[in-house]
């Protein structure tokens, strides 16, 4: 399998804060990846750089074979993004949001598009109303929805099931699982929730401090510290305490 | 469509949602500039009025007529740049920033499209002030003909490259710099010699009066009125020094934008 996203030496300094510290690491096309890290391990960094919102210091990236650097562009126009930290406008409704960032992709029959992701992402009831009148959980579904808008091959996600009750995260997490055994969609996403990692990620890329500091599957990784769950693994590494185990 | 005209036309669409949403945001496009028209247009009848005969002089009624047609567009300059800047703050208050310079919208296009929303912003401003001017005062600005479409092209110039380095330093300095979309323009309004000749200015200030696009719009102004002379000399000055502003400050737009990117406030911008 070829790699979707490649990095190379990528680091990123704020004047006396190491932000990202040398990492390098390639992602599968097709497969889901995650970022683990405690907070201010590096991750958002990261993929800030990786959508070309935030320059490095240094390194390089490349995705789906275009260099970041150089000409970000054709590889934006495949790829999307979803955070709960960067909003949608407030004032304008569901339909509107996705019928901008539709037209800002050039998606192809866009409102039959738009019909099929509000019934597939159960956005139906509230798709003319306001994106600042929805619920937390109904406004990460929209984050979702306007991340797949252009069906992209790489899509970046922070936190994708973050507010949303057990429930609809069980339905969101089964989506994004068949939307990549469908489309083939290379997944990279950030998140602190263990058991999402692991029913859904290939690979998790350990970071702390600005470092890679493991990577394997979830699998190899609990196998690795001799613990029983990805969720012990995290909280060894964040803290140090079982660096012998993995050694 | 081509692809960088739909993604320009995403971005209109974007603020056209926003405007469609909000009537009071509507109505305080078009209430300003009204009332700026009417107030200026009672105060310039009033002194026009006022020749010692009591009756109208030939000067007093050129006088008003400079008036009101420097209203409108002095008024225009400051709707074209509010156009373009309030542009950028809504997305900055909608913490939308993020989304859009992750998608494929080149800077470029969204300047673009900020200009041309800038237009119709002033346009539904200036348009029903303009013909409320026709019955108020029997002043009628399009009776100036073909000349008023260069004042009208040079001043929306302004604006534009007005807009961008405010933009630039909003950029750059963050939301804490919010009142230069308000202030900046109206800093410059005495150097522009909107109500008054160039040559009632000091000596030492008239070099700066002669540097800005808006100055030659209003001298030129004036002559339309008062010789009906249209002076094209002013006209190509106005043009030049709005070229090279526009370059200046796309140039430190592009920059601060750069810098932004390395800083990583483009994400972070918001309330």
């Amino acid at each position: 399998m070829t790699a979707a996203i490649t990095v190379k030496n990528l680091t990123k300094r704020y004047k006396q804060v190491l932000a990202v510290d040398d990492i390098s690491f390639t992602v599968k096309k097709g497969s889901i990846t995650a970022l683990l890290g405690g907070n201010g391990a590096g991750k958002t960094t990261t993929i800030a750089m990786l959508l070309g919102a935030l320059m490095p210091t240094s390194g390089s990236i490349h995705i789906l074979g275009h260099d970041m650097l150089g000409n970000r562009y054709p590889a934006l126009q495949k790829m999307n993004f979803s955070s709960p930290y960067v909003d949608l406008p407030w004032k304008l409704t569901v339909r509107q949001n996705l019928r901008v960032y539709g037209k800002l992709y050039n998606v192809p029959n866009l409102e039959k598009h738009i019909e099929k992701m509000a019934k597939e992402l159960d956005m139906i009831e509230f798709i003319d109303r306001p994106v600042g009148k929805l619920s937390a959980g109904q406004k990460t579904r929209v984050s979702l929805g306007k991340a797949l808008i252009n069906t992209p091959q790489v899509l970046l996600l922070d936190e994708p099931t973050a507010s949303l009750d057990p429930d609809t995260a069980d339905r969101i997490r089964g989506y994004l699982d068949n939307y990549r055994q469908h489309h083939g969609t290379t997944f990279l996403l950030a998140s602190h929730n263990m058991k999402e990692v692991e029913r859904l990620c290939d690979t998790v890329l350990m970071m702390k401090r600005g470092k890679i500091v493991d990577e394997g599957t979830p699998k190899e990784l609990i196998k690795r510290y001799g613990r029983k769950d990805l969720e012990e693994v995290f909280l060894d590494i964040a803290r140090g305490t079982s660096a012998e185990a993995a050694a | 469509m081509t692809k960088p005209l739909q993604r320009v036309y995403a971005v209109l669409l974007r603020h056209l949602y926003i405007l469609r949403g909000s009537i009071s945001r509507l109505i305080e496009i078009i209430y300003w500039p009204s009332v700026q028209m009417i107030l200026w247009g009672f105060i310039s009848r009033f002194f026009a009025m006022s020749s010692p005969g009591g009756g109208p002089s030939t000067m007093g009624m050129t006088a008003f007529g400079t008036l009101l047609g420097a209203v409108l567009l002095w008024d225009m300059l400051f709707r074209t740049q509010l156009g373009v800047t309030l542009s950028y703050l809504e997305e900055v208050w909608a913490r939308n920033l993020g989304h859009l310079f992750v998608s494929p919208l080149r800077p470029w296009e969204w300047w673009l499209a900020m200009m041309l929303f800038s237009i119709l912003r002033a346009l539904t401003g200036m348009l029903p002030a303009a013909l409320l001017a026709i019955p108020f005062y029997g002043f009628s600005i399009f009776s100036l003909g073909l000349p008023m479409l260069f004042f009208f092209l040079n001043i929306m110039f302004m604006g534009w490259w007005l807009g961008f380095l405010i933009m630039a330093m909003l950029l750059k300095a963050g939301q804490g710099a919010e009142t230069l979309a308000w202030a900046l323009t109206f800093f410059l309004a005495p150097f522009c010699a909107v109500y008054y000749p160039v040559s009632a200015l000091p000596a030492w200030l008239q070099p700066v009066a002669h540097a800005l696009p808006a100055s030659h719009v209003f001298e030129g102004l004036r002559a339309l009125v008062k010789q009906h002379e249209f002076l094209t000399n002013e006209m190509w000055y106005a043009f030049g020094l709005n070229i090279i502003y526009m370059i200046i400050s796309m140039t430190i737009l592009q920059i601060a934008f750069n810098s932004a990117r390395k800083a990583g406030t483009l994400l972070q911008s918001g309330e």
